[in-house]
């Protein structure tokens, strides 16, 4: 399950199951229908409802971040869990996106950016 | 006698099996009563080498998985075998950010991930036979 929710220019989404190849393409595909749905300018992952991702979810987070740059957008995560954290820093996904505490203060600094 | 225990898995390559896999993996370590930290980092490298199996050696069609773990005291190994088309180039194939399907938003992370995961990883593969990774790991 992946919940959506748009706060001006910016979409939040909050995925809840375990992020592997077999889950990944249908989340993909709900994200992209989304920030084509309405102008996205900010995109942020809340990662909360995660407890287990693999590499696929590595290119799905650096898909969504080529989707968005090209159209000079943002990409934040949040809530990230120290088992999904570590497969974030191997890959080097902090070097693209900033970690925040919580959406508000995402939303606060993402907005503030641009 | 040492403490030794085995467990054998064989299931179809279907990508809903990988959650079956990595969760049936880490419910038969658990008798060794490993850390959540350990454990993780052994479903994520179950999880890396399933998918292996199902995107490259049968590239989404329909094959056999074979898993064997074995437990000798806090020793694990695991052994992911496929019956697939098997790696050309194993040395590229383990760099890290290689992808043979860089169309699929494959990050190439995963032998890298099984890797510094795991303590020791040996693939073995041969054109058209498939594709055997073992890899071990000890418990504290």
């Amino acid at each position: 399950m992946t919940d959506f929710k748009f706060n001006g220019s910016t979409l939040i989404v909050k995925i809840n199951e375990e992020i592997d190849h077999h889950t990944c393409d249908l989340i993909k595909n709900k994200i992209d229908l989304a920030i084509n749905f309405r102008n996205t300018k900010h995109l942020i992952f809340d990662f909360t409802g995660v407890n287990f991702m693999d590499s696929s979810g590595i290119g799905m987070v650096m898909g969504r971040y080529k989707n968005m740059h090209k159209n000079h957008g943002t990409v934040a995560v949040v809530g990230l869990k120290p088992t999904v954290k570590k497969i974030f820093t191997m890959s080097g996904l902090f070097k693209i996106l900033s970690e925040y505490k919580n959406v508000e203060e995402a939303m606060k600094s993402e907005v503030k950016m641009a | 006698m040492k403490d030794t225990n085995v467990m054998k898995l064989e299931f179809l390559s279907k990508s809903t099996n990988e959650g079956f896999a990595r969760v049936a993996v880490a419910s038969f370590i658990s008798q060794l009563d490993p850390t959540v930290e350990e454990l993780s980092d052994i479903k994520t490298a179950v999880s890396e080498a399933v998918t292996n199996a199902i995107v490259h050696g049968y590239e989404n069609t329909i094959g056999k998985i074979y898993i064997t773990v074995k437990i000798d005291e806090r020793n694990i190994t695991i052994e992911v075998k496929d019956k697939g088309k098997g790696i050309e180039n194993i040395e590229k194939a383990r760099e890290p950010l290689y992808t043979s399907k860089p169309q699929l938003e494959r990050s190439g992370m995963g032998f890298t991930i099984m890797e510094s995961f795991m303590d020791k990883l040996t693939v073995r593969s041969s054109l058209g036979k498939g594709t055997t990774i073992v890899m071990k790991k000890r418990v504290n």
